[in-house]
């Protein structure tokens, strides 16, 4: 049977219990006139039934799931002639694949033998049977669930705080799952740099000034040494980053104080919405609005000034990355701003402040924290952008703080080592986790850093 | 009759009034209150008592005001002199407050909010065009309902009015400021070693005695106080009641309370709301003893409001 099939006839089996769960509730009590009788609400006791149903089943299905493919492997292997069961463990992994290809009618990469053909349909008798019996069991365990549920149902029965608990354990599941793949994705970042680390010494990424990842394949391959200096992209990112808040946090600020304050509603209900549209436009299209037209006017003015600009500068990155980011500047102001009571506005007018007076001298200060913690973000947003630097950034590791020159960022060389065939155990490829572990460790500290910031200077309001 | 029962005792009464329909009764009286305010503004809003005062400071002359469609005061006149506490009452969404926040323009910073009308401070206009009211609101000072100091030290706070205005020449000059003005707000004992924590520190009474030490910073001739112990237990309520006292021989105090005791225990003179409506103005003892005004009468004794 189908895995499909099978939870389709769980649904219904639940729905069903959920019937047969509330009646019996109500029957217990003498009928839908006495709820009242009852502990819970008649409902309670369905959803009580049905989960009995439903939840032991799908524990069974998940683990069946996750299991039965290795067991069913080692059967076919076990089913094998001697001479492919001698194979070592990675052909024999080949060979699996290929019988599971067969099974299922994909192309497969070896002359078919008749022994290969044989695997290949026990392969498939073995799933029928498995997903038969699997079948019987889920569906047995489910209506024995719900069988003893339902007897168990009387009027003192606590189904409420039952179900309760279930949906609590459910909330806590969904809340770990991003927690979880946080920790996963931390560790394999880990674990791959420290790999890298293996090869290429701590000190020489963290202090190198040269960056030249190229490493020889061969080993009489000339002029490809590679070297892992990371400060060259450290650089070329807070550059970028500084030119991007240089733009974004004036503009944002201003933006937000405007329509927190100045602006009549009719303005607010038509800027707000443009502002958000600004955030909704793609990276990749800011990208190349950098690369095709900000880097090349930039490049024109700087020459009729007699300026030497490289046609993928610093600045059209950054200038552009800012223009992004006005909108994240901007609501989290706007938010700060307005989450400042009204009654400290009142009491700045009341004593006769002008409304600027009342912006800078009170609202603000007020707003700071909130202000700051959106700031902060805003910087780990520019820190990890990728798109728009990809495009206009250029990819040259240059050690400058020149704006109009060309430079990378740990994002852009991220991409460009791990883009294409790549082989998984040179220092090259896994320099690009090391670099992603040093990115997201910097994020993470700006983020505790601004979290903590807020919190410190939060003022208590009633 | 139901209805207007409810609608009298447990919520706000409409601002506007409503039509009758011959059923919304006074259970006690009999009289359709709802009818009240129409009356009056068919008899010109004719207010009972006297409007009038030796030595007005503020005149206060046939002043509406509307927030968008609906008319929150109706032809308020009124005379407030220096030196003495005016106590505004009234049931919720009588418009006193509104009254209160039209006497120094903090009405302004409400978009749909239209005042007509003259109020004169010291004889001049101070909704003429040529007035400012960030000048304005340096003269007439205000306390709120719920203390609100701003986020920032104790002396901060004080020096805040006395710094925008530039009372203060140099540093020795503004602590003399800030001192004399919690030693008035009867706060200096209190927070003299505590000026440089967080004004948002102090107890819900010390921060509205702040507020009121704030506000005489800027050397105001009439402060106005919209409930200013609605937020505060009894003991600190009484400490505020003491205050106000010492103040009046200063200042002109213009109170909203919904504490009828209150009224009687600081003020002189009483003015009484309904509706948009000042129905009666005098002084506190008559307003207390022998109210001339059915409406009035029916609030102090508790039956409405």
């Amino acid at each position: 049977m189908q895995s499909t099939t099978l939870i389709l006839m769980l649904v219904f089996m639940s729905a069903a219990a959920f019937y047969f769960g509330r009646r019996r509730s109500l029957a217990t009590v003498g009928g839908p006139g006495h709820g009242s009788a009852l502990h819970s609400l008649p409902g309670y006791y369905g959803y009580y039934v049905a989960i009995w149903c439903a939840i032991p089943s799908l524990l069974i299905l998940l683990i069946w799931l996750i299991i039965e493919p290795r067991l069913v492997v080692a059967m076919v292997i076990e089913g094998l002639p001697e001479a492919y069961r001698t194979l070592s463990e990675g052909e024999i992994n080949l060979l699996v694949n290929n019988i599971q290809n067969l099974a299922s009618g994909d192309a497969v990469s070896v002359e078919v033998d008749a022994a290969l053909l044989e695997a290949a349909s026990s392969f498939n008798a073995y799933i029928d049977r498995s997903r038969d019996l699997l079948a019987v069991f889920a569906l047995g365990i489910a209506g024995l669930g719900g069988a003893i549920a339902w007897r168990g149902i009387h009027a003192d029965l606590r189904a409420r705080n039952r179900v309760e608990s279930v949906v609590r354990w459910a909330l806590v599941a969904a809340s770990s799952i991003a927690v979880l793949t946080t920790i996963g994705i931390v560790l394999s970042v880990l674990f791959e740099a420290l790999r890298f680390f293996q090869k290429v010494p701590i000190t020489e990424f963290l202090f190198g000034l040269n960056w030249s990842p190229q490493t020889a394949i061969r080993a009489d391959q000339v002029g490809s040494s590679g070297s892992f200096g990371a400060v060259p992209l450290f650089t070329g990112t807070l550059l970028i980053t500084g030119i991007a808040m240089f733009v974004a946090v004036p503009v944002g600020l201003m933006t937000a104080i405007y329509l927190a304050e100045y602006s009549t509603r009719r303005v607010r209900a038509i800027a707000k919405p443009l502002l958000e549209v600004l955030a909704g436009i793609p990276t990749v299209v800011y990208g190349f609005f950098a690369a095709l037209t900000v880097a090349p006017w930039i490049r024109r003015v700087g020459e009729s000034l007699g300026l030497q600009v490289a046609s993928e500068s610093a600045l059209a990155a950054g200038v552009v990355m800012g223009i992004m980011i006005i909108p994240l500047v901007s609501s989290l102001s706007d938010d700060a701003i307005n989450a400042v009571p009204a009654a400290m506005r009142d009491g700045a007018l009341g004593l006769g402040s002008t409304r600027s007076e009342t912006m800078t001298k009170v609202i603000l200060p007020a707003a700071l924290p909130g202000i700051v913690g959106g700031i902060l973000l805003a910087v780990s947003r520019a820190i990890g952008e990728t798109m728009i630097v990809v495009m206009a950034a250029g990819l040259s590791a240059n050690l400058t703080a020149n704006p109009l020159e060309a430079v990378t960022t740990v994002t852009v060389q991220i991409v460009t080592l791990l883009v294409g065939d790549q082989e998984f155990d040179s220092a090259k490829t896994l320099a690009a986790f090391a670099l992603g572990l040093m990115l997201f460790v910097v994020t993470l500290g700006l983020n505790v850093l601004g979290l903590s910031v807020v919190r410190k200077y939060r003022e208590q309001y009633e | 009759m139901t209805t207007m029962t409810e609608s009298i005792t447990d919520n706000p009464p409409p601002q506007a009034p409503v039509p009758n329909d011959g059923r919304q009764r006074d259970r006690a009286e009999g009289i359709v209150l709802s009818e009240y305010p129409r009356q009056e503004t068919e008899l010109g809003g004719k207010t009972i008592g006297k409007i009038s005062c030796e030595n007005p400071f503020m005149v206060v002359e046939d002043v509406n005001v509307y927030y968008g469609d609906n008319h929150a005061i109706r032809n308020v006149s009124l005379e407030i002199a220096k030196k003495e506490v005016i106590a505004l009452i009234g049931p919720s969404g009588c418009g006193k407050s509104t009254f209160l926040r039209c006497l120094n323009r903090m009405n302004d910073s409400i978009e749909s909010a239209r005042v007509t009308g003259k109020i004169m401070l010291d004889g001049q206009d101070i909704y003429a065009k040529e007035q400012d009211p960030v000048a304005l609101r340096a003269r007439v000072g205000m306390v709120f309902q719920k203390p609100n100091p701003f986020p920032k030290s104790v002396y901060d706070n004080v020096a805040y009015g006395p710094r925008i205005h530039g009372l203060a020449g140099d540093r020795a000059e503004l602590d003399a400021i800030v001192h004399s003005s919690l030693e008035r707000a009867g706060l200096l004992k209190e927070v003299k070693d505590r000026l440089d924590e967080p004004g948002t520190s102090l107890s819900g009474g010390q921060q509205q005695r702040l507020c009121i030490a704030r506000t005489i910073a800027v050397n105001p001739e009439i402060i106005l106080m919209d409930e200013p112990c609605s937020a505060l237990d009894p003991i600190a309520t009484a400490r505020i009641e003491d205050l106000m006292d010492e103040l009046c021989e200063d200042y002109a105090i213009v109170i909203v309370t919904h504490s009828m005791q209150q009224a009687a225990r600081v003020s002189r003179r009483v003015a009484y709301f309904h509706l948009g409506l000042l129905v009666e103005v005098d002084e506190t003892n008559k307003i207390f003893t022998n109210p001339q005004h059915k409406l009035t009468e029916d609030y102090i004794t508790g039956r409405i409001g």
